[in-house]
């Protein structure tokens, strides 16, 4: 009993134990804020990877891909029996777009991918990162007549509380459009009017951009037109040129009747990333916007692959918040991209894909599946993996950055245990002769050093305690937090441009939050051991005469 | 076993019996014999006690009775039974239950208050559990022997609140605390003023008389001595007369 009762006398009456009491409390607080956020940022990083890979990923090593996806799909499902929830082929190439900002052409590397509007949503959340909410309920490349999202949908809290952070989306689509030609018109009757004041003919930008493509890739094609609502819609060739290219030839045709106030081009969503900026008020600025027409210049399927463009219209923005994925991939109809790159046999009709993307169903092993499909397709001919696979060194890289970031906050913890070391060896001198006086009424070694083991573990577990509170309140306010900061000092503590995140996303797992009460805890005790056992050994006459 | 081999029989009507006991400490490059084969004994009742000059080893005679240290060689018996080679387990018991100490710097613990100091070692003797059980009649006990030593509105104070003589009645009251066979008592009065230590005195001495509490005092100070029935004298670490 004396045990308790000197415990709780010293935790109240010694105040430099406070300092140990602070120092566990910081370093059990930091740690669940940085384990909090790190596992927040891991967490939605892994869902956006996950949101744009499917589970499994089927794919050729050649970027002419494969033919008869119908075929390989039937082989997949017969080799991973009853597991597979969906699938959707993709045809993915590099590819440069272009766009006109301010008259000036910005160029951009991204990666062309072909995808089926109507299944790719189903093994991916592909769908819920679009801005249309008409396309978030099921994609369509055509353009939409307004009513693309003004804010961030994917925010936390009530969409467009604190106003529109993306006011220029407001007239985006077909409005935009028409508001667009109608503006280059006027500007082309304009120079049209100058150049003939100059006796010279006026050219626009975009047939001297054309040009210039032309002399660099050798493709003497004009940009094509699409008069439907999705490239399928394509019109027969006219021309001798284009009828000898076959990949012309599948091309809509440029036609003098195009009117792109009323008409588009093949539709693309591109990632929101490479065609819009945030500015300091967390304002996003867009160089296009669904509506604009952009160029894009790809490879085509034969060998060597040549360079073909292509003229197409922004239907909606894809935005994951990933800045990798959203500042790289642009997406199209499968059965454009494919018939475009020549991908389609001209005698059979079937068409080749890059890739299958496979969804699991819910449940299923990954691994598992993986490998199965692995051992019935050669690998010399086809790569399968989970999407874990895809992005294990970023994986990984995150693991180990969390493994190193624990060790290192551990070492606060550490820190902390050599104070409760020293402070508890200063006590157990400055208590020698109360030491004494309990061996004199009978108070035997152990019961000492439990009176100091007792201590460390009070004051492990208040520091602890109060370290919890603190780092869970921290964690849960750590927007607010991050306001305040960012008020006082001015400068920007979290960029949400750098992740599109508009809040610091933090995940407490109670797992985590146990071992790290339990190590710090358990650091407290292990300190207080080497002073307990010196007051358990201390002579009674010799503690007794202490001074 | 004494120096001539003769075999000592601790006789039925001795409290507290040491024999031949002999006691040296490390000092400097050599060793210190503080006590060269003492003898004493004191009867049920008795009051004895031990005087001597600074450093003739009374108070280390004191601290092998109570059990805090323990002797090169030779026995110490208490109610007949031999004391000083028990396991430390047993050694701690009976330094609890059956020796009381009183000490010249009355060791109170500056945590406790008087109630608290006096309980002490009734806390260190009872678990948690058990100290739930008997913490009532514990604490009427405690308050009782504060009271009686005229401390009963003294109860909450901390030490450093006491006066001397104050702090050494807690003391005195710890000791008797735990109803114990004999008390010991070092120097009580040695830092005292005159007054408090008469009192004090006169309270150790009330605790023989009308308690019949054997007792052993060791003093410096020979009119403190002549108060017990019996002196042992104490030189160079043996026992000079009786």
């Amino acid at each position: 009993m004396y045990k308790l009762l000197l415990c709780w006398r010293y935790l109240r009456t010694r105040w430099i134990a406070l300092v140990c009491v602070a120092s566990v409390m910081l370093g059990v607080a930091t740690m669940i804020v940085v384990n909090a956020v790190m596992a927040g940022f891991s967490h939605e990083m892994q869902t956006r990877i996950h949101g744009i890979l499917s589970d499994l990923v089927f794919e050729s090593h050649s970027l002419s891909g494969f033919q008869d996806p119908k075929w390989h799909m039937d082989e997949i499902k017969r080799a991973a029996g009853g597991d597979i929830e969906g699938m959707t082929p993709t045809v993915a190439v590099p590819a440069m777009l272009s766009f006109q900002v301010r008259g000036q052409w910005l160029t951009r590397q991204v990666m062309f991918i072909g995808i089926d509007e109507t299944t790719h949503s189903g093994v991916s959340d592909f769908g819920t990162y679009l801005q249309h909410p008409e396309n978030r309920r099921q994609l369509s490349f055509s353009l939409r007549d307004g009513g693309y999202d003004t804010f961030d949908s994917q925010a936390d809290g009530k969409a467009g509380e604190n106003g529109p952070t993306r006011p220029a989306m407001e007239g985006a689509g077909w409005p935009h459009r028409r508001m667009r030609v109608a503006r280059e018109k006027l500007w082309r009757e304009k120079m049209g009017a100058r150049g003939d004041a100059a006796g010279q003919p006026a050219r626009p930008i975009d047939q001297q951009v054309d040009a210039v493509l032309a002399a660099t890739t050798g493709d003497g094609s004009t940009p094509a037109t699409a008069n439907g609502s999705t490239a399928d819609s394509s019109t027969p060739a006219k021309d001798t040129a284009a009828s000898r290219d076959p990949f012309r030839a599948a091309r809509p045709e440029e036609g003098d009747t195009m009117d792109p106030a009323k008409e588009q081009f093949t539709g693309i969503v591109p990632g929101i990333g490479l065609a819009s900026f945030r500015d300091s008020d967390g304002v996003d600025r867009f160089l296009v916007l669904p509506g604009d027409d952009v160029k894009i210049t790809f490879p085509t399927a034969g060998t060597p692959p040549k360079a073909v463009s292509d003229t197409f219209t922004i239907v909606d923005f894809y935005e994951s918040k990933m800045s990798e994925y959203d500042s790289n991939f642009v997406f199209v109809p499968i059965a454009a991209l494919q018939r475009m790159r020549g991908m389609v046999d001209p005698q059979t009709g079937i068409p080749s894909v890059n890739s299958i993307q496979i969804r699991l169903k819910p449940g299923a092993d990954l691994n598992v599946v993986r490998d199965r499909l692995r051992k019935v397709f050669p690998a010399e001919m086809y790569a399968v993996s989970t999407w874990r696979d895809k992005q294990g060194p970023l994986l990984s890289a995150v693991d180990m950055e969390m493994a190193v970031l624990n060790i290192l906050l551990f070492m606060i913890i550490a820190v902390a245990g050599f104070g409760i070391l020293a402070i508890f060896f200063m006590i157990v001198v400055e208590k020698t002769r109360d030491i004494g006086i309990l061996k004199s009424l009978g108070a035997g070694s152990a019961g000492i050093a439990g009176i100091f083991l007792g201590y460390g573990l009070f004051l492990g577990l208040v520091g602890a305690g109060v370290g919890l509170a603190l780092g869970l309140a921290i964690t849960w306010n750590i927007n607010t937090i991050r306001a305040g900061v960012e008020w006082c000092t001015g400068q920007r503590v979290f960029d949400p441009s750098i992740y599109y995140f508009s809040k610091i996303p933090t995940i407490v797992n109670p797992f985590t939050v146990a071992w790290i009460i339990a190590g710090a805890v358990g650091i407290a005790v292990a300190a207080s051991v080497l002073p307990a056992l010196r007051a358990a050994r201390l002579h009674p006459v010799e503690a007794l005469r202490h001074d | 076993m004494t120096e001539n081999g003769a075999i000592l029989r601790t006789s039925e009507d001795a409290i507290l019996r040491v024999c031949d006991v002999r006691k040296s400490y490390r000092s400097g490059g050599g060793m210190l014999e503080v006590l060269r084969g003492v003898d004493f004994t004191l009867e049920p009742g008795g009051f004895a006690a031990v005087i001597g000059q600074s450093g003739s080893g009374k108070s280390t005679l004191l601290h092998l009775m109570g059990l805090l240290d323990a002797p090169d060689s030779g026995e110490v018996h208490l109610q007949g039974t031999r004391i000083d080679n028990l396991p430390a387990a047993r050694r701690d018991r009976l330094r609890n239950t059956a020796i009381g100490m009183v000490f010249q710097s009355y060791h109170l613990l500056p945590e406790f208050n008087a109630l608290e100091n006096v309980l002490a070692p009734l806390l260190v003797r009872h678990g948690v559990m058990e100290w739930m059980r008997v913490r009532a009649s514990a604490r009427e006990r405690a308050q009782g022997l504060l009271e009686r030593f005229g401390l009963g509105e003294r109860l909450h104070h901390k030490p450093r609140q006491l006066s001397g003589g104050e702090m050494q009645r807690v003391a005195i009251a710890r000791a008797l605390v735990t109803q114990p066979s004999v008390l010991l008592a070092d120097e009580p009065t040695g830092n005292l003023d005159e007054a408090s230590g008469a009192g004090i005195l006169d309270a150790i001495c009330e605790l023989n008389q009308r308690d019949g509490l054997s007792i052993v005092l060791v003093t410096h100070d020979a009119a403190i001595a002549r108060r017990a029935a019996r002196i042992v004298r104490l030189a160079a670490g043996r026992v000079a007369d009786a």
